[in-house]
């Protein structure tokens, strides 16, 4: 009885075994990799090969560059902004959205705010490299006009971080609204019905039954955004940062880039990632858990 | 009274329609601005006439792009990046998804390998060590290092994973009393009847592929090895002429820096926008699914 069963379990085992075997050797080994935080890594003897141990050292050397404290501030006040910003934006424009009564307009206007979402950050950073510069870009040759004094968006500390995360914003906001928009469509049409013979206006209507209906969806993400406290987003900050504004827009992810692939220090650059995947870890985790608990949330 | 409401209403109506059309001409100026200056002259484009509409209309810099061999090259790696990532996605996050969709009772491990799955969402051994671990499995500057890394698309197992337990029991059932084993019952059933669920998934990988730039930088130490985003990275963001050759440098001042960055933009965006009816249909779909169930 037991041989039969391992017989029929056995084709969903050999289904799974190649993806499974790619994932021990791409995202399993490199965790196992963290040990090279505490070696002093050198890459010719290999990972896993005879390295020298150097206990915390490298944890130490971190903690004690002048500006390692400046990055962990930039990495947590951006990412926090573009975290509220992602929240708030999308719901409103759900709403407003939801709101209107032409399809057409409707549809027009989804199509078009969801495009940036999917461009990279190359074609955007080129982008906003262009229409940004100080010197000959539309955005600075609008402002002129206005009368205002042309504006180092990317150049200049004071300016650095709300670009990033006004940009991310712009980015994301359309794709946001999806997720919302489907959570709308979901409430009893019959409930908008009761509250118009009650005599309750659009906004009532919004205040009382669209927002409370949108609640569980809210919270839910307002949860699960939580894992990203440290991700400020690298593919953008990498693309249009440069020296004159690491001391406003550098950031772990991009520390750890340059210390680990552009000095060359592994060591260094692993502790700072492992601190990073340590603390992420234990967000995303919390965060599932109470997302579980209280929305009744499974990922499968 | 009646009318007066009736009014009001409208009056948010327009408000709310011209705020929304805004927001989405906003969406996209910066593109069509592209699109204008790679299509104008150098000299209008760098004394800044261009807004919405090309000034003094040419091709100059698309034809300077057509001749650079190196363009057309990276465009070859990240279309062959791009049918073998695909490819290899696909196959990968339907083979993973069955087992996992299985109840324990059918599927002892599943819990095990569910969780095996699950655990790379959560952690991750960062950068150093994922570079080192491709570096000594010799992968670099080979194509499968832009492949294999990412070969298990574990959102997209999920996203699959919950569509297939959607397919009602009594077919499968009834295939497997007929005599057909789970490689057939995945084929011949599952599959079929999901391909909305495939669809999205790999208009996901295709779009990931084509637009992940990071890996090809890193992994690719000869920038012949760039797929396309890696390449307009260097020459676009960091504005590196390292991998021009001496000619086309001093073609180069013929024509304007600006206008040759933005046709490269553009074409680096068209692919997606010549797709983006599909992927607004199919992702949409998929982020409902995959996102926030019940």
């Amino acid at each position: 009885m037991k041989n039969l069963n391992i017989k029929k379990q056995l084709p969903l085992h050999l289904m799974i075994l190649p993806g499974f075997i790619l994932l021990l050797i791409f995202s399993y080994l490199p965790m196992a990799g963290i040990v090279i935080a505490f070696q002093k890594f050198i890459p010719a003897k290999g990972l896993f090969g005879p390295q020298k141990w150097i206990g915390l050292d490298n944890f130490k050397y971190v903690l004690d560059l002048p500006n390692f404290g400046s990055v962990i501030w930039n990495t947590i006040s951006i990412a926090v902004m573009k975290i509220i910003l992602g929240l708030v934006i999308p719901i409103i424009f759900a709403i407003l959205i939801n709101e209107v009564t032409s399809n057409t307009l409707k549809r027009s206007v989804q199509t078009l705010i969801y495009l940036p979402h999917f461009l990279s950050w190359v074609v955007l950073g080129g982008i906003l490299i262009d229409i940004l510069s100080p010197s000959g870009g539309i955005v600075n040759g609008l402002l002129n006009s206005i009368g205002i004094e042309p504006i180092f968006f990317l150049g200049d500390n004071k300016w650095f971080p709300a670009t990033m995360v006004l940009t991310e914003t712009w980015k994301e906001f359309g794709y946001g609204t999806i997720i919302y928009l489907a959570a709308i469509t979901g409430i009893d049409p019959s409930l908008y019905e009761a509250a118009r013979i009650d005599g309750a206006n659009r906004w009532k209507q919004t205040l009382n039954i669209t927002l409370p209906g949108m609640k569980m969806v809210i919270v839910l993400l307002m949860v699960l955004s939580l894992g990203n406290l440290l991700n400020a987003g690298f593919d953008q900050i990498f693309n249009l940062y440069s020296p004159p504004v690491y001391q406003s827009g550098d950031i772990i992810d991009t520390f750890v880039y340059r210390i680990g692939l552009l000095d060359a220090q592994y060591g260094v650059a692993t502790a700072v990632g492992l601190f990073k995947s340590v603390v992420s870890f234990t967000l995303i985790s919390v965060s599932y858990f109470f997302a579980y608990k209280f929305a009744d949330y499974r990922i499968f | 009274m009646k009318l007066k409401s009736i009014k009001k209403l409208s009056v948010f109506t327009i408000i709310n329609s011209c705020f929304l059309i805004l927001a989405a001409l906003l969406c996209i100026i910066p593109l069509i601005h592209i699109l204008a200056v790679s299509f104008s002259s150098s000299s209008a484009a760098a004394a800044g006439k261009v807004v919405f509409w090309p000034v003094e209309f040419s091709l100059n810099s698309y034809m300077y792009v057509a001749k650079r061999g190196a363009f057309w090259h990276s465009m070859l790696v990240s279309a062959e990046r791009i049918a073998i990532g695909g490819a290899v996605n696909l196959v990968l996050t339907i083979l993973c998804a069955y087992p996992l969709s299985k109840e324990r009772t059918e599927f002892r491990f599943r819990t095990f390998y569910a969780w095996a799955f699950f655990v790379t969402m959560l952690f991750s051994g960062g950068l150093i060590p994922w570079y080192t671990v491709i570096r000594q499995a010799g992968l670099l500057d080979s194509i499968w290092a832009l492949v294999l890394p990412g070969a298990v698309p574990v959102f997209s197992v999920i996203l699959l994973l919950n569509f297939f337990r959607e397919v009602p029991k009594e077919l499968s059932e009834a295939a497997f009393i007929d005599g057909a084993g789970h490689w057939t019952t995945l084929w011949k059933l599952y599959v079929p009847v999901s391909t909305p669920a495939l669809a999205t998934i790999t208009l996901f990988s295709l779009v990931g592929h084509w637009n992940s730039w990071f890996d090809g930088l890193i992994l690719m130490n000869k920038a012949e090895n760039y797929p396309l985003q890696s390449y307009i990275q260097t020459i676009v963001v960091q504005r590196s002429y390292s991998m021009l050759s001496r000619q086309e440098i001093s073609e180069l001042a013929t024509v304007s820096d600006r206008t040759l960055r933005s046709s490269q933009i553009f074409l680096g965006s068209l692919p997606i926008i010549l797709v983006y009816p599909f992927l607004q249909k199919y992702f949409v779909k998929g982020i409902v699914l995959g996102g926030v169930k019940g």
